[in-house]
């Protein structure tokens, strides 16, 4: 149901262009010309934040219960420039691109231009990123063997827990000060780095409580001048939220709802953290207040589900920060990866499934909204009629929720070392990847590029895209006597270009402890007050990173076709695929149709084909897996490409499974597009093969026909599908619902079909703002049938 | 198994002609299941979407729009069939043997052979990849056509194959087969889906090729053994669609129990395309789908008979 209310707030939001605000630019500037004190970084930092909460714009809409934005107004996007310093440059092409643009006013770039690029240039930690990588790790990342997330946004990735709700800004803020109090200056070293980090924690709660009465200010002052009575008393009402949450702990539904929106201002003014910020098991935590607000006859499910509408149009206004450069390849959207999850188990091992789940199943539906991202946790311990409500919304075709197994990823999370019930309590977030809500540093760095490392592979080293020696000489190989030797020539390849990646990791961490710490997000972080240090320098209870595997599919079926072709059957000889692969099959369709055609590949259940795969597999696993990172945690892989399989396909020629010259890769886990013929069950089947369980989350997509899920029988067997999916490990699956013709009639009639839109890797967007490579992909995939 | 004993009908070693095995069959029976499509039938059915399947010995197709031209199947045709006239790929279907050489060299499968000769063990090793789905949905195995009861004895071979690994099984049968046949296989079989098409025998004969005494005859003595048995009716408008049609069933599915679930099976035309690329003509052209109305008069008239109608099945 939608209230007339909701539906103008959610007009709003749709038809508000994204622009680039300077006023978050400004205001840093501001503080930091006039900031003349020693400063550690954890209270240079809260200073910094404290000020964007005393002076940022306040914006109260007509209309809007839940209130705050992070810009001045709906989708004026906030810039980082002590992060990544737009150039004039930059502005222009976030002005003038064709897909994801920003509008840059005037005004706005003579700012950049009088004020932040002359404070900023050479001096942000972009800068100093660039300038303290080493040249080879340089030539790895021009040449697209791997892209690197830190570069021009912070490291977040991380979901809420409960915390919350039982506590506020003022709660936090006397265990800051009991944890100071007990600080061991005489015998912990540390204590002063403590001490500096604690009372920037204690600033910063501060700050936020500030931020909040300043909305209630403003609230009161529109009352005041409000002639409709029923909005003086909303505009009351919001005042009254705002002077009580975030300072003390929520007291109902509503103040629940509006805490954690402030919170998440909060995060994501501080820094431009990847994947936003998440209110993870939003079911269970607002479970306790919509019970009792019910029982108490102060709530209805209607308000409660309005009150969710004006969430998730919070949400929505919110597009990602605006990326340039490789970053705005890896990940070209505006969503900014906030998910919402359901379901699952309760800490206890109890099935999470509660009337809040299906309210905002339902609210999921009516909003049809790209942000938040939304997710079913599926545990065998929920019902059917749990997953059956979200196959419904699945049927409509807007790629959510996305379906996460979460029995699996607790399995996931044990064996990275959490408790039971904190690994309970954790989940998805962002794309698909895993995490301890509200105990975890859990960051990806980047993607990687495993099908460029098998093309310079092919080449001894060489880049065939440059002529340049990018990696090392492995060997002719055109010499190598077996598959086996091939094979290995690659594992050496690969973990060259990991060890370069993870030793540039290893400083872009310490770039961020020492430079940028988050004292807001850690004070959310357990355990970053007990330990008094920053989530971005080992505060929090768990310190994950992750490099994110990208084209599995393609990898596979190109080492598969090697194998089959060269060494088992010796139906092409190395020189004369090669030959056909440097000619980009020009002149060799018989040979492509052959690669293509006659050889297993990898999504249909093939033996032959999932060995290599789970080979292939378990090498990445290995040159990652376990090695140390510098907040006390380790390194662990996941496979998913947001768009990043456009871009890594877009530096690599030809390739031995028949893929022409840069044309995308595979993405996530999923099959070749096209490749798989067997029907979705061998695709499940054969995605099932790889390791799960040790992974910290793989991405795989399904596109159906709408026919498929036409009917009951139709829904009720996709519900099977997951559920047999999850019994044999998968960790998560999406789905397209939608045919191609639809698709190519959109490329065709972009006007007539603004609306539509398709899951694309871990999240969902709107055909019509993909880039023409990633819409030709998705119509590649192979569209199943059921019957 | 020892392979050196002795080889009779229902041993894996027995062969069948198989022309699809399609996973993610939803609408064969209970739960998510695998549809076997055995190769040859007994009637020919002016709408069979499955024109492919009709013929008993292997056939070859041709997509015209995967040829490559690249003549590889001219140079390796022992007859002569092929033109190289233009590399063009056409078969002279009167010199070709069906031998299948071009389709062995054809990479871009534009020639391809419908129809493969599989044992019991590896028909059962296709089947048993989607077990799990299986034991999650409450699924199994259908076997269809064509007409599995053409290869009795292989079909017999293959229940007993599936049951034995506990694999729930359908047969998907148009009934026109020897009594002895459904015989044999019956107690191997969870549940028949048992085509009806018109009972007016001479209507049958003219638009299947058959008369229809016989199918009519199984049908009654599976259900006085009292077997799960589900009518499907294809819908076919001008032919299978007419009230009077529609009350024989119903009449003979009333005087017949336990049959009670009939499911309808509206026309479609997806199988088109499929008779140019056998270079065969197809008869059906102006008949178009019935709309969801007509489904629901039909099945309204069905179930007066207090029958359980479902649409679509």
């Amino acid at each position: 149901m939608i209230s007339a209310r909701v539906a103008q707030l959610r007009q709003t939001s749709l038809d508000a262009k994204p622009t680039l605000s300077t006023e978050r630019a400004e205001l840093v500037t501001q503080f930091a010309r006039q900031q003349t004190e020693l400063l550690s970084a954890p209270l240079r930092r809260a200073q910094t934040f404290a000020y964007l909460m005393e002076h940022k714009t306040v914006y109260l809409g007509p209309g809007e219960l839940i209130v705050g934005e992070k810009g001045p107004a709906p989708k004026a996007t906030p810039t980082y420039p002590e992060l990544c310093c737009h150039s004039l440059q930059d502005l222009d092409l976030l002005n003038s691109r064709e897909k994801i643009p920003f509008a840059v006013s005037p005004p706005a770039r003579q700012v950049y231009q009088d004020t932040i690029i002359p404070f900023w240039q050479g001096r942000s930690l972009r800068d100093q990123l660039f300038r303290d990588m080493t040249d080879e790790w340089q030539a790895a990342y021009e040449a697209g063997v791997f892209t690197e997330f830190m570069e021009q946004r912070a490291p977040g990735h991380t979901v809420l827990d409960d915390k919350i709700y039982h506590r506020g800004m003022l709660d936090f803020q006397q265990e800051i000060q009991r944890r100071r109090q007990a600080l061991d200056f005489l015998g912990d070293p540390q204590a002063y780095a403590r001490d500096q980090e604690l009372q920037a924690m204690h600033l910063c709660a501060g700050a936020l409580i500030r931020c909040a009465e300043r909305h209630a200010d403003q609230a009161e002052a529109l009352a005041r001048q409000a002639t409709d009575p029923q909005r003086r008393a909303e505009l009351e009402r919001i005042a009254a939220v705002c002077r009580h949450v975030p300072a003390h702990a929520p007291r109902d539904f509503w103040e629940a709802v509006q805490y954690y929106w402030f919170v998440h201002l909060g995060v994501t003014t501080e820094l431009n953290t990847w994947d936003a910020y998440c209110p993870g098991h939003l079911d269970r935590h607002l479970l306790p207040f919509y019970q009792q607000g019910l029982t108490g006859g102060t709530l209805t499910r209607d308000q409660a589900e309005e009150l969710l509408q004006c969430l998730w149009i919070k949400f929505n206004n919110q597009p990602a920060p605006p990326k340039v450069g490789v970053t705005a390849a890896e990940s070209g959207t505006y969503t900014d990866f906030a998910q919402v999850n359901t379901g699952g188990l309760n800490a206890d091992g109890s099935d999470g499934v509660n009337e809040v789940t299906y309210l905002i199943l339902d609210v999921i539906e009516s909003m049809r909204l790209l942000q938040p991202s939304s997710s079913i946790q599926v545990s065998r311990k929920n019902p059917d009629r749990f997953v059956k409500r979200a196959a419904r919304i699945i049927r409509t075709g807007f790629g959510q929720p996305s379906v996460f197994n979460a029995d699996l990823i607790v399995q996931e999370l044990v064996r990275m070392g959490k408790s039971v019930a904190d690994a309970r309590s954790g989940g998805s977030s962002g794309c698909v990847e895993v995490g301890a809500f509200g105990k975890e540093s859990y960051i990806l760095t980047g993607y990687f590029n495993m099908p460029k490392v098998l093309e310079l592979t092919l080449h001894n080293g060489v880049d065939p895209c440059t002529g340049r020696q990018l990696g090392l000489a492995t060997g002719d190989p055109a010499q190598f006597a077996s598959f086996a030797e091939f094979f290995g020539a690659y594992e050496k390849q690969l973990r060259h270009f990991v060890d370069i990646k993870l030793r540039g990791n290893n400083v872009i961490e310490r770039l961020y402890a020492v430079h940028l710490p988050a004292p807001f997000l850690s004070l959310l972080t357990d355990d970053c007050i007990a330990r008094g240090r920053d989530y971005h320098d080992g505060g929090a209870r768990y310190n994950t990173t992750y490099i994110q595997g990208v084209g599995l599919g393609t990898m596979t079926d190109a080492m598969t076709a090697l194998k089959h072709h060269v060494y088992d059957q010796r139906t092409l000889t190395m020189p004369d695929l090669l030959t056909a692969l440097a000619a980009d099959f020009e002149g060799h369709e018989r040979t492509r149709q052959l690669l293509l055609n006659k050889t297993p590949r990898y999504g249909n259940d093939d033996e032959y084909a999932d060995r290599v795969m789970t080979e292939l597999f378990e090498v990445y696993y290995n040159a990652i897996e376990g090695h140390p990172n510098t907040k006390g945690g380790v390194y662990h892989i996941n496979l998913l490409p947001t768009t990043c399989h456009v871009y890594f396909g877009s530096v690599i020629g030809a390739t031995p499974d028949g893929r022409k010259a840069r044309v995308p890769l595979s993405e996530g886990i999923s099959p070749v597009q096209g490749a798989d013929r067997r029907g979705p069950t061998a695709v499940l089947k054969s995605a099932a093969k790889m390791d799960h369980a040790r992974t910290g989350g793989t991405l795989l997509n399904q596109k159906f026909t709408p026919q498929v899920l036409q009917d009951e029988k139709g829904l009720d067997m996709l519900v099977q599908l997951i559920r047999t999916y999850f019994r044999l490990d998968g960790h998560h699956i999406q789905f397209n619902v939608v045919d191609a013709a639809t698709l190519r009639a959109a490329q065709e009639h972009p006007a007539q079909h603004r609306d539509l839109i398709v899951r694309v890797a871990g999240y969902s967007d709107y055909f019509c703002d993909l880039s023409r490579a990633l819409q030709d992909e998705i119509i590649a995939r192979t569209e199943h049938q059921a019957f | 198994m020892d392979k050196r004993q002795h080889s009779g009908p229902d041993t894996p070693e027995s062969r069948g002609l198989i022309f699809d095995i399609k996973g993610y069959s939803i609408h064969d029976g209970l739960g998510i299941r695998t549809t076997v499509f055995f190769k040859g039938c007994p009637l020919h059915c002016r709408w069979c979407h499955n024109p492919e399947s009709q013929s008993p010995p292997a056939s070859l197709i041709w997509h015209t729009n995967r040829c490559i031209r690249c003549g590889a199947c001219a140079d390796v045709c022992p007859h002569g069939a092929i033109g190289r006239n233009g590399a063009s790929g056409v078969t002279d279907r009167e010199k070709c043997r069906a031998c299948m050489a071009c389709t062995a060299v054809c990479y871009a499968e534009a020639r391809q052979c419908v129809g493969r000769s599989l044992t019991v063990a590896e028909a059962l090793a296709e089947i048993q990849r989607d077990v799990p789905f299986y034991d999650e949905s409450g699924g199994g195995v259908t076997f269809s056509g064509g007409e599995p009861l053409l290869q009795g004895d292989f079909l017999q071979a293959l229940l007993q194959a599936c049951r034995a690994q506990g694999i729930r099984t359908a047969v998907d049968t148009c009934g026109y087969a020897d009594w002895a046949v459904l015989d044999r296989i019956r107690a191997h079989v969870d549940l028949f889906l048992y085509d009806l098409k018109l009972l007016d025998s001479a209507r049958h004969r003219q638009h299947t090729g058959v008369p229809n005494e016989l199918i009519m005859e199984n049908l009654r003595r599976l259900a006085q053994h009292g077997h799960a048995v589900i009518v499907r009716v294809p819908i076919i408008p001008g032919v299978t669609d007419d009230p009077e049609n529609i009350r024989q069933i119903g009449e003979f599915m009333a005087a017949t129990p336990p049959l009670r679930r009939v499911d309808l099976l509206p026309y479609h035309h997806s199988g088109i395309d499929k008779y140019a690329r056998l270079n065969r003509s197809y008869s059906l052209t102006d008949v178009r789908p019935p709309s969801a109305e007509q489904m629901t008069a039909i099945a309204r008239r069905l179930e007066a008979f207090g029958l359980e109608v479902k649409i679509g099945g």
